[in-house]
């Protein structure tokens, strides 16, 4: 494998919670908990799970947006924000983000043209050459821009807010694009419509993509490696075939049941899972999953499992004990769970 | 859907689009500007405020007396007597342009002290909430150590500490005014500080002043500016209340406050004369309040 475009390592982020008199941190939220991933020039990545799993937070300590406790973001072999590395303004012109509300990501006070040349005259851009870009990109998202340039916000619908937010990144020529849920809030229809688009800009754009999303199909159809995150952990990573087809972890055996399927064959009869998630404020110890896990033993409750490769070549890893041969789990194999 | 092009698709959004909402894009001013022209009320008020600002600014014109000449004989002569429209103060000087005059220093004392303190609150609220943390903390609680006093005792504590004056009595009521405009700003800033719209320019790698000019300014304008022209009817008060105590302007200078404190000696002998100076005051500051209620509601458009 060549060295990755992206390289997360240690990555932790806990939020305190304040409180009592003297505003003292009473507990924590670990959003983020010692997260390491590589993401492949070109490739999409794929990161799901459910609410709360710390998905949102991955997305902006990637973009530095907010500051990781601990470890590092190497971006194209340098350091984010050390001494160094490269400089967080120099990262976020080569890495840009499309956040999940479209409602809320565009300024109601700026048109279109505003909001996309923004950033290009940031980084020394001028105006000409930077609405120039803005009614380029326009085209290029599908929003004829003589009709859409000078448009406010509240004048278009949630898909071309959406298509601008998309224009809105790009503006920057950024290599890697993080969708932070970016179609969630979409129709249907339009969500196919803009994950076509996004098919086609990187294509043409040569981009890397971190996709967010809950939604598995979704994440099926545009990933080529799928991250499964459970309360701030990386539970499974690898090829999305290898885990879409035989996922080794039980949780995401259970997320990948509760799938809807248009297949009568493939019904969910018992519920994958019960319960909700528990709280990340005080998660459980050992292996994070163990509270709603139908196969959990002692050694779970006990020892946090590190995150395994089961196939060559980083084609899938999987932190769970039964993954592990000798872990004290009665059911422990070097395959894991059986497919 | 398969055999369209997504641009094609984004296209035909844009043509349904086009059937609902006019082609031509109009901008948000423009909408609040239509709005308040179709609100009566608040072109009467406006309307009455233009009234009242013109007719001061041109008092030289319109005054049809010296406003400093005093009358012994024509002393607290009734609304209504030929030479004196409006009838005379205690000093037989003629009503009409002493109240012409008078507006002048009424409305600066009004509206320059909120109009400097929009400028220094705004700027200590937009820091406060922009930054947040520990900054937050300093300037907001320094400023909360203000809302111990009420405003009235504190405008004249200072101007006394100050001595008289109009420039003193300006820059007291400035200090009044500083704390309530800044508290505005930096719950709005706050506000907004947390949208994605500013995340993402942060993303875009711009500094906090240039995501303050471009971005939080005009969102953060529109109800700072709005509850600062409702201080506007506060501060004509607080001004003619410390001209009234002697703090703001002094005599002979006409000014409504002053006029009514020199008048009040007269009110069982010329009632209608004496209530004329607040008669004034309250039309002006009523104005400034149905105003800024106009340019809220013509200014909350949904966007």
């Amino acid at each position: 494998m060549r060295a990755p475009l992206l390289h997360v390592s240690g990555l932790k982020k806990y939020f305190p919670i304040k409180g009592g008199v003297l505003n003292r941190t009473v507990a924590q939220v670990q959003a983020v908990d010692f997260v390491d991933f590589d993401v492949a020039r070109g490739e999409t990545l794929g990161i799901v799970g459910e609410s709360g799993c710390g998905k949102s937070t991955t997305a902006r300590l990637l973009m530095h947006l907010i500051r990781p406790d601990s470890g590092a973001v190497v971006f194209d072999g340098m350091e984010v924000g050390s001494r160094e590395g490269i400089a967080v303004h120099d990262m976020r012109k080569r890495m840009q983000m499309v956040f999940q509300d479209s409602y809320s990501s565009l300024n109601p006070r700026l048109p279109v043209e505003g909001s996309i040349a923004f950033g290009p005259m940031v980084h020394g851009l001028g105006q000409t050459a930077a609405r120039a870009r803005a009614r380029d990109l326009l085209a290029k998202v599908g929003l004829d821009p003589n009709l859409f340039i000078r448009r406010y916000p509240h004048e278009l619908s949630g898909g071309q807010r959406q298509r601008v937010n998309i224009a809105r990144a790009l503006a920057l020529e950024p290599e890697v694009l993080i969708l932070d849920e970016a179609v969630s809030a979409l129709d249907k229809s339009v969500e196919a419509q803009v994950l076509n688009l996004l098919m086609d800009l990187k294509r043409e754009f040569d981009l890397t993509f971190v996709f967010i999303s809950h939604d598995l199909n979704v994440v099926r159809y545009v990933s080529d490696r799928v991250l499964v995150m459970y309360l701030g952990k990386v539970v499974e990573i690898g090829d999305v075939d290898a885990i879409y087809e035989s996922p080794r972890h039980p949780y995401t055996r259970a997320l990948l049941s509760a799938m809807p399927s248009m297949d009568p064959d493939r019904r969910t009869d018992a519920p994958p899972l019960t319960g909700d998630p528990p709280n990340p404020i005080n998660p459980p110890s050992g292996c994070r999953f163990h509270t709603r896990c139908p196969f959990a033993e002692k050694v779970c409750e006990l020892k946090a499992p590190a995150l395994r490769s089961i196939r060559a070549g980083g084609a899938q890893s999987v932190a769970c004990h039964m993954a592990e041969a000798g872990s004290g789990h009665s059911k422990s194999s070097a395959e894991g769970l059986p497919a | 859907m398969a055999d369209t092009t997504p641009v094609a698709a984004g296209l035909a959004e844009a043509a349904i689009d086009d059937t609902q909402v006019a082609a031509k894009s109009r901008s948000y001013w423009t909408t609040v500007w239509q709005s308040l022209l179709r609100d009566p009320v608040t072109l009467v008020f406006a309307g009455i405020l233009i009234t009242i600002l013109m007719s001061t600014i041109f008092a030289d014109v319109l005054a049809p007396a010296d406003p400093f000449k005093t009358n012994m004989v024509k002393r607290l002569k009734p609304i209504g007597t030929p030479g004196f429209l409006l009838g005379a103060d205690e000093l037989g000087r003629d009503m009409l342009s002493r109240l012409l005059h008078g507006g002048r220093l009424s409305l600066v004392m009004g509206i320059s002290p909120v109009a400097l303190a929009l400028v220094i609150g705004g700027m200590l609220g937009l820091t406060a909430g922009f930054l947040g943390g520990k900054t937050n903390m300093a300037i907001m609680r320094t400023i909360d150590v203000f809302y111990a006093f009420p405003s009235v005792l504190l405008a004249i504590a200072i101007s006394g500490a100050l001595g008289a004056g109009i420039v003193n009595a300006i820059i007291s009521l400035t200090i009044v005014f500083i704390p309530p405009i800044a508290r505005v700003t930096e719950s709005v800033t706050t506000q907004i500080r947390n949208l994605d719209y500013v995340e993402a320019a942060r993303a875009s790698g711009a500094n906090a002043f240039t995501i303050i000019r471009a971005h939080v300014l005009s969102n953060v304008a529109g109800p700072v500016f709005i509850y600062s022209t409702s201080l506007i009817s506060v501060s004509i008060i607080l001004a003619s209340g410390l001209s009234f105590l002697g703090l703001g302007t002094e005599p002979p200078k006409p000014e409504w406050g002053l006029m009514l404190n020199t008048l009040r000696q007269s009110i069982y002998v010329s009632p209608w004369v004496a209530a004329l100076p607040g008669a004034m005051i309250f039309l002006t500051s009523l104005s400034f309040n149905m105003l800024s209620d106009g340019l809220r509601t013509a200014m909350d458009i949904r966007l």
